[in-house]
């Protein structure tokens, strides 16, 4: 990943999904103040239309690829000391796609009829 | 390459810190900060769809003082990254580009971020 995530290419990614996450944040928030769930049911079927599950499963996968983008910048920054920063960028980048598999998880299981 | 000896100066004490360059240190702050809140983001999601029990405790979470202050300071992270990322997208295509809209901008974004977390947190 940190190879495909470099130079231009991270400045890309970084934007666009920026931008997805963005205006994904605000329609979302904006959702739960005029109309918050109000039981575990109304939650779940909420999760479970095809394109909230859709465009929450893409938030999840852009929030992953923008905290790795961003959080490999602060490494290579500050963590000069070649063996700690590989460590450190492994460590975030299998705790991001274990996030991912997690969040995915979620909400395929969610989506399921039951 | 970069050359290794290029001179190097980066003694925090004797550097000046203008609203800018304090606006850029938040946003790597608030973005190292949400990136730690992520698995919890994810446990919370787990958590609320695991069942009405956990929807439930999930609830209950938020309503303590100290929940309530720490989702304070997550919300004033988020709205202090969103404004600054936009304020930067803005100058990618040459808006505030100059040194006094650039400082009045960061002020805007330093002022906004938690006036408006404050606001977000009372609404939700």
């Amino acid at each position: 990943m940190s190879r495909q995530a470099s130079g231009l290419r991270a400045w890309v990614l970084q934007r666009i999904s920026a931008a997805y996450i963005g205006l994904y944040i605000i329609y979302a928030t904006g959702h739960f103040i005029i109309n918050p769930p109000q039981s575990h049911a109304d939650w779940k079927a909420w999760v479970a239309d095809p394109l909230v599950a859709f465009a929450l499963s893409l938030f999840f996968a852009l929030l992953l690829v923008h905290a790795w983008v961003g959080i490999r910048d602060v490494l290579i920054d500050y963590v000069k000391p070649i063996m700690a920063r590989v460590a450190l960028l492994t460590l975030f980048g299998l705790g991001f796609l274990g996030c991912g598999l997690w969040a995915a998880k979620v909400i395929f299981l969610a989506a399921m009829p039951s | 390459m970069m050359t290794k000896n290029r001179p190097v100066f980066l003694d925090l004490t004797q550097l000046s810190f203008p609203i800018p360059a304090i606006m850029s240190v938040g946003h790597r702050a608030s973005g190292i900060l949400m990136v730690l809140a992520i698995p919890f983001l994810v446990y919370m999601l787990d958590l609320s769809l695991s069942g009405a029990e956990g929807f439930a405790t999930a609830q209950s979470v938020f309503s303590g003082w100290f929940a309530k202050l720490l989702m304070f300071v997550l919300l004033w992270a988020l709205l202090h990254h969103l404004l600054a990322g936009i304020r930067y997208l803005l100058i990618d295509f040459d808006i505030f580009v100059d040194k006094e809209m650039g400082t009045l901008s960061a002020k805007a974004v330093m002022v906004a971020a938690p006036i408006l977390a404050l606001f977000i947190e009372v609404l939700l």
